[in-house]
């Protein structure tokens, strides 16, 4: 939108650019994945509100207290975080150029994101096992789904760094790629933010309530 | 052959020969005749070797105005299965008194009005609305097409994958029996454990999905490709309205994914979100639907605000009135759209400080809706009008639609309310906006853009005839119910035993089938209009002497819109360039940078559509196949990079050449 | 039941009709209005009603109605005028094609709409408040208040699978699809529903309000004029939705006594079994009668623990007030599975082995013969050694989903 409006030598005005450039591949593509991150973000809201309205609602079952481990949870949140920091570097060696450390970096990011689905899988198990399934009340229902629902972004976030690792690899560190490295990114930092918020609204608040 | 029950229901799911509807013969003939017609076109479409016409140019399309182009056929097909449903209801409503049960028992009836209210909301008007905005807001900011082409191709075609769930639900299964907007727990599997609600919710999310893409692709579109001069405040009221549209979807409709996700979870799982008991609440699926359908209703009438914004302007030849007032007030509806969900339940029993928020919010939309009134009337004043189809859908909108806006008021008072709630003056009250608006509008704009699309006016004769068709048969049709609802009589009602109340039902069925050669008329008038196309061609671009960009490239627009990138110095842009003397550029073309097809749209929507057609009957092999194919096609279409090319200068020039001759032919 | 329907138009319409309760003398005019309209011979209910409340909720519609006409008229008015004034063919038009802008006409545009919602603004808060129908009524006409002895009638109404449910708690009667009141006596309605959501809805009495399964609602409301009026749900909720009505009796102190008599002389009694019978889905049910009813179904009704075993409602609520009943409760699940017909299972879901009896999901509602065995032993189930919480009122503060507790006691 730099482009020069005003009328020219002859004074003329300008009604078209005789001599323009494409706008470049990607363009649009960071706003777009923002604007799609918000509406991803709305749907957090509402999971975020189903938890507020029945959140307390134990069916005469167990609560919060009964049921979180806050010392695992505390480590899941660490591995989250970490993950977090490493595809940081990861992003800082593709911005030096450095294939090699990017790819060393990204893999370490979704050790990372595994063992954070890992510990939470194994806590979902153990609350199932229990007896506390997300049929057992509408608090177990709407923290199964509002944890299950990050989980699965996570989840989804592997495969995508997977299926970028690969891309990588087999193309290198070209503009395309680093525009979806870019584009991950914004997707991993965005889970991380989500997580804090379940960790401090689902698991903190809930076993204080 | 292998009887064993447990094989056949891996294998079929819930699905049995009795899910066929055999023993009911209406649907039986409906099917008849849709196979028929089904298997003559493609007995057509085979002879004349249209397959790989037909998949190389339209289906794997990435051009925003072939891809609007569908959603406009998608909507007019739609639209003859929605208001089949329509005559069906005023057919049943109209005869059955005095002890007759009518032609349609409980389960049909009830089917029917259900889809009629979800087919015309999300495969007729959104369709509509969305093809328009498609078409249209490129060419208006002098973009060569959307931001991301490919998104626009499966946007659409998952709108198509819903639409093809819903008009399956006919023929195989049922459709839901809930209302359109299946409130829990009767849509709990408790109370509906069929297959309808499945169709609802399945539909509803492979359409959404669409929605919520092509949302973003809109907004990319508005905020980062308009030509250069183009500030906001330069922008067409056309392309305001669908920026605010496409915020309010990207806003609204993830909430309508996560709430019917909710309730699938109810359905499919067992959990407790919206049951009776174990602590779910009912009463939290009311309101998060609600805060998806209010804004929702803003997202259609909103472009059909901006149509009849361009069409005033263009048909009084004279500016828009008020055009910052106009924006503001476009934005205030925004905004406020997402304060007054509340209105649709006062009687669930909220306290009066509650209601009477959520009643004054929603009366406060009707102040910029006013002032948009006003701008257009004084739009009007001192131009010189003239009464083509498009601007006579804008007076009937005008006079229609603040009736439709009054009674909204009305209902906005809760106590009154309380009285109107449900009712029939409620069903006339939203059909006179969503009618008088959106459909008006939506007409308004295809006889407004026609000749842009395809190079020829429609048919002025059938196109009045079809207005006054359908002008009258509104008035007809809807006015009975208001008289009805002051009455008592409630919606959704399938008998009667008020013999004093049928005269207003036999009224409003003589409305609807007015209504229905309104709709045959429109359909003769696009027959006409093609075999007509000769004498009704337009050469210039430009047959309404119009205002807007969209009107300074030829008609049809060439696949890149513009050779050059128009530069923007006012509102009205093509207006200022003809007014100031603009000369077409004859040389200097360059190759054009353009997006190439791609079938991989249409290949990711098909398998969504199979795999919700495998969870709707619980056959999980078909939906496990179908999603994994998804992600294996979805993460191979990544792996390719090549995704454009250049139209070659020489075949500009040769574009161009042959507009100048047209040009010059016309003069 | 369709003869007393059609009765229920003849008596409802223009002999009750008195333009009672408006506001202000000026308005009496108005009044003339539904008058006029109802002269052409068709029953606007809604316009002459026979409630005091009906009647102030009609005036609302037509006051406002009549503050919007102030500017609906002359925007239909000048659009046709502009519109032939301004046509093409008629070059003594005045034209100005640049004209665009006019800041006093934007000021006009702006204020004009917005004084008129000012006004309809300021007409809601008041009227949404006064006629709140969880408010007990001040007065049971225009200029006649409530006498400080008289004690308003109390009914309890279940909105059932398709009918209605009535139960007199203080003449310890309860009726099905009839509905009668002493006129000018106001009357506290109490509203539940056993399976989905209804709306309970009398045009003649005041406006609705919806009828939800666990929840309670209120309406109050007076009845001026005798006569019998329609009554209905006006929330569609499953097939018998339309056969969902009831005829509703205004009656003089005398005919009130005497249709309590009739219950009392004709009916049955409706304890917790027979109601468990009559809360399966039927359509276009007869009027029933029964001349006594146990004192606690409504309560227990409301808090969905009819059936013996069930844990109520309000004791559940009451155990998560104190933070659940922790890992013992967890197999705590059947004296909580509310839901009849609801609840066999969903096709992903863990089948509820605990169960006593489940259908498939291809059974539509109301076929099923298959009801939960109840055990023997009536007192609630509460799992073995499990403490039972020392029992106090819940207050829900929940906002937007209604502001008052889920459910009462």
């Amino acid at each position: 939108m730099t482009i020069a409006v005003k009328p020219d030598q002859s004074g003329e005005p300008l009604f078209y650019l005789a001599d323009e450039h494409p706008h470049p591949e990607g363009y649009s593509t960071s706003l777009g994945f923002w604007i799609y991150l918000m509406s991803d973000c709305l749907i957090f809201a509402i999971l975020f509100a189903a938890f507020g309205v029945l959140g307390g609602n134990y069916a005469a079952g167990p609560a919060p207290k009964d049921l979180f481990d806050l010392s695992l949870v505390a480590v899941n949140t660490s591995m989250l975080l970490l993950s977090s920091i490493t595809y940081g570097f990861a992003m800082l060696t593709m911005q030096q150029n450095r294939v090699g450390a990017t790819q060393a970096w990204l893999a370490i990011t979704g050790l990372f994101g595994l063992a954070f689905i890992g510990i939470e899988l194994s806590e979902f198990a153990h609350m199932i096992h229990e007896g506390a399934t997300p049929q057992r009340s509408a608090f177990l229902s709407s923290f199964f789904t509002l944890v299950g629902t990050h989980g699965l972004h996570v989840s989804c976030g592997l495969i995508w760094l997977v299926t970028l690792m690969t891309q990588v690899w087999r193309f290198g560190l070209i503009e395309a790629n680093r525009r979806r490295l870019m584009c991950l990114s914004m997707f991993w930092h965005f889970l991380d933010v989500v997580w804090i918020g379940v960790f401090t609204f689902v698991y903190l608040l809930g076993v204080l309530r | 052959m292998s009887t064993n029950p447990d094989l056949i229901k891996l294998v079929f799911g819930r699905l049995s020969l009795e899910s066929l509807p055999l023993h009911e013969p209406i649907v039986v003939g409906t099917f008849g005749v849709v196979a028929l017609g089904g298997l003559t076109l493609l007995a057509g479409l085979t002879y004349f070797r249209l397959w790989g016409y037909l998949w190389r140019e339209w289906f794997t399309t990435v051009d925003h105005k072939r891809i609007g182009i569908m959603y406009m056929i998608l909507g007019i097909v739609m639209l003859l299965r929605g208001f089949a449903d329509a005559l069906m209801m005023r057919l049943q409503q109209a005869i059955a008194f005095g002890g007759s049960d009518g032609y349609l028992n409980a389960h049909h009836y009830d089917q029917v009005f259900t889809a009629h209210g979800v087919i015309m909301i999300f495969f007729v008007a959104m369709p509509f609305v969305t093809g328009l905005m498609n078409y249209v807001v490129p060419l208006q900011i002098g973009a060569r097409d959307v931001s991301f082409p490919f998104l626009n191709n499966f946007s659409f075609w998952m709108t198509v994958g819903g639409a093809v769930l819903v008009m399956m639900s006919l023929f195989i299964g049922e459709f839901a029996r809930t209302g359109w907007l299946a409130y829990p727990p009767l849509s709990n599997i408790g109370y509906s454990p069929d297959v309808g609600v499945d169709y609802y919710i399945w539909a509803l999310q492979v359409a959404g999905v669409g929605t919520t893409l092509s949302g973003i692709n809109l907004i990319c579109t508005i905020v980062k490709l308009r030509a250069p001069g183009m500030g906001m405040m330069k922008m067409p009221v056309f392309t305001w309205t669908s920026l605010c549209t496409n915020v309010l979807i990207v806003a609204s409709f993830p909430v309508l994914t996560v709430v019917l996700a909710l309730l699938s979870l109810d359905r499919y799982v067992g959990t407790n979100f919206f049951t009776s008991d174990f602590g779910g609440s009912p009463m939290m699926y009311v309101n998060l639907i609600w805060i998806w359908g209010h804004p929702e209703v803003y997202i259609l009438v909103l472009p059909a605000f901006g149509i009849f914004s361009e069409v005033t302007s263009t048909f009084s030849g004279k500016r828009l009135f008020g055009y910052t007032s106009m924006v503001y007030a476009t934005v205030v509806i925004t905004i406020l759209s997402y304060l007054v969900w509340l209105h649709h339940f006062f009687t669930m029993g909220s306290g009066a400080s509650v209601n009477s928020f959520f009643g004054i919010t929603t009366m406060i939309i009707s102040i910029p809706t006013g002032a948009k009134m006003f701008n257009w009337l004084f739009t009007m004043y001192r131009g010189r009008i003239r009464f083509e189809l498009p601007m006579m859908w804008t007076i009937a909108f005008m006079l229609t639609f603040v009736i439709g806006g009054m009674t909204g008021v009305l209902l906005a008072v809760p106590p009154a309310d309380f009285v109107l709630h449900n009712s029939l003056f409620l069903i006339a009250h939203f059909h006179n906006v969503i009618i008088g608006g959106v459909v008006f509008g939506v007409f308004a704009g295809i006889g407004y853009w026609f000749p842009k699309a395809f190079g020829f006016k429609l048919d002025p004769f059938w196109g009045k005839l079809s207005f006054w068709f359908w002008v009258t048969g509104f008035y007809l049709a809807f006015m009975p119910l208001y008289v009805l609802g002051l009455m008592g009589v409630t919606r959704r009602l399938r008998v009667f035993d008020d013999p004093s109340l049928q005269i207003w039902f036999v009224i409003a069925a003589i409305g609807a089938g007015l209504v229905f050669l309104g709709i045959l008329c429109m359909l003769m008038q696009f027959a006409v209009s093609i075999l007509r196309r000769e004498a009704l061609k337009d050469v210039t671009g430009d047959p309404w002497d119009a205002r807007t960009l969209e009107w300074a490239t030829s008609s049809p627009p060439p696949d890149y819109n513009f050779a050059f990138t128009p530069v923007v110095h006012d509102n009205d842009a093509w207006w200022d360039m003809k007014r100031r003397g603009y000369k077409r550029p004859l040389a200097g073309f360059k190759p054009i940078h353009m997006p190439s097809n791609t079938g991989t749209g249409i290949i990711l929507a098909g398998l969504s559509t199979a795999m919700a057609f495998g969870l709707i009957w619980y056959i999980w092999w078909l939906a496990a196949v179908s999603f994994i194919a998804l992600l294996v096609v979805a993460i191979g279409h990544t792996f390719n990079y090549h995704r454009d090319f250049d139209i070659p200068a020489d075949e500009v020039v040769r574009t161009e050449e042959a507009r100048t001759q047209l040009l010059a032919g016309a003069k | 039941m369709s003869q007393l329907v059609r009765r229920s138009y003849a008596l409802a319409g223009l002999p009750n009709f008195q333009p009672k309760g408006l506001p202000v003398s000026r308005l009496r005019i108005l009044a003339l209005l539904p008058l006029a309209v109802a002269l052409s011979g068709c029953n606007f209910i809604v316009l002459a009603p026979a409630g005091d409340i009906a009647a102030q909720q009609r005036d609302l519609v037509i006051i406002s109605t009549v503050l919007m006409l102030l500017i609906v008229v002359p925007v239909m008015a000048l659009t046709v005028l502009f519109a032939w004034r301004y046509r093409q063919s008629n070059k003594s038009a005045r034209y100005e094609p640049e004209w665009d802008h006019s800041t006093k006409l934007e000021l006009v545009i702006w204020s004009a709409p917005l004084l008129i919602i000012i006004c309809l603004g300021a007409l809601t808060w008041m009227g949404t408040h006064l006629l709140d129908p969880y408010r007990s009524l001040d007065r049971i006409a225009a200029n006649q208040r409530v006498d400080e002895a008289t004690v308003p009638l109390e009914v309890d109404v279940v909105a059932l699978d398709w009918k209605w449910l009535f139960i007199y708690r203080d003449y310890g009667i309860a009726t099905v699809n009839e509905l009668a009141a002493p006129v000018d006596r106001p009357i506290d309605f109490r509203i539940t529903a056993s399976t989905v959501m209804n709306s309970f809805y009398i045009p003649a009495l005041a406006g609705q309000i919806y009828a939800m399964p666990g929840m309670e609602t209120k309406l109050h409301a007076v009845v001026n004029h005798p006569g019998t009026y329609k009554g209905f749900s006006a929330n569609y909720s499953g097939a018998g939705f339309s056969g969902m009505h009831f005829a509703f009796h205004g009656l003089d102190d005398k005919g009130f006594g005497e249709w309590i008599a009739k219950a009392k002389a004709t009916g049955g009694s409706l304890g917790r079994s027979e109601y468990l019978q009559l809360e399966k889905p039927s359509q276009n049910e007869p009027v029933r009668r029964y001349a006594s009813v146990d004192a606690d179904l409504y309560r227990l009704i409301l808090n969905m623990c009819v059936e013996p075993g069930k844990m109520c409602m309000s004791e559940m609520m009451a155990i998560d007030a104190k933070g659940g009943a922790g890992h013992e409760g967890l197999n705590n699940t059947l004296p909580l599975t509310y839901d009849k017909y609801a609840r066999r299972g969903t096709a992903l879901g863990p089948e509820p082995s605990f169960v006593a009896s489940t259908c498939t999901p291809d059974a539509p509602q109301g076929q099923t013969s298959a009801a939960v065995k109840a055990p023997a032993d009536t007192t609630p189930l509460l799992g073995a050694g499990l403490k039972r919480p020392t029992f106090t009122p819940l207050k829900s503060t929940s906002f937007f989903l209604g502001q008052r507790p889920k459910s009462d006691s």
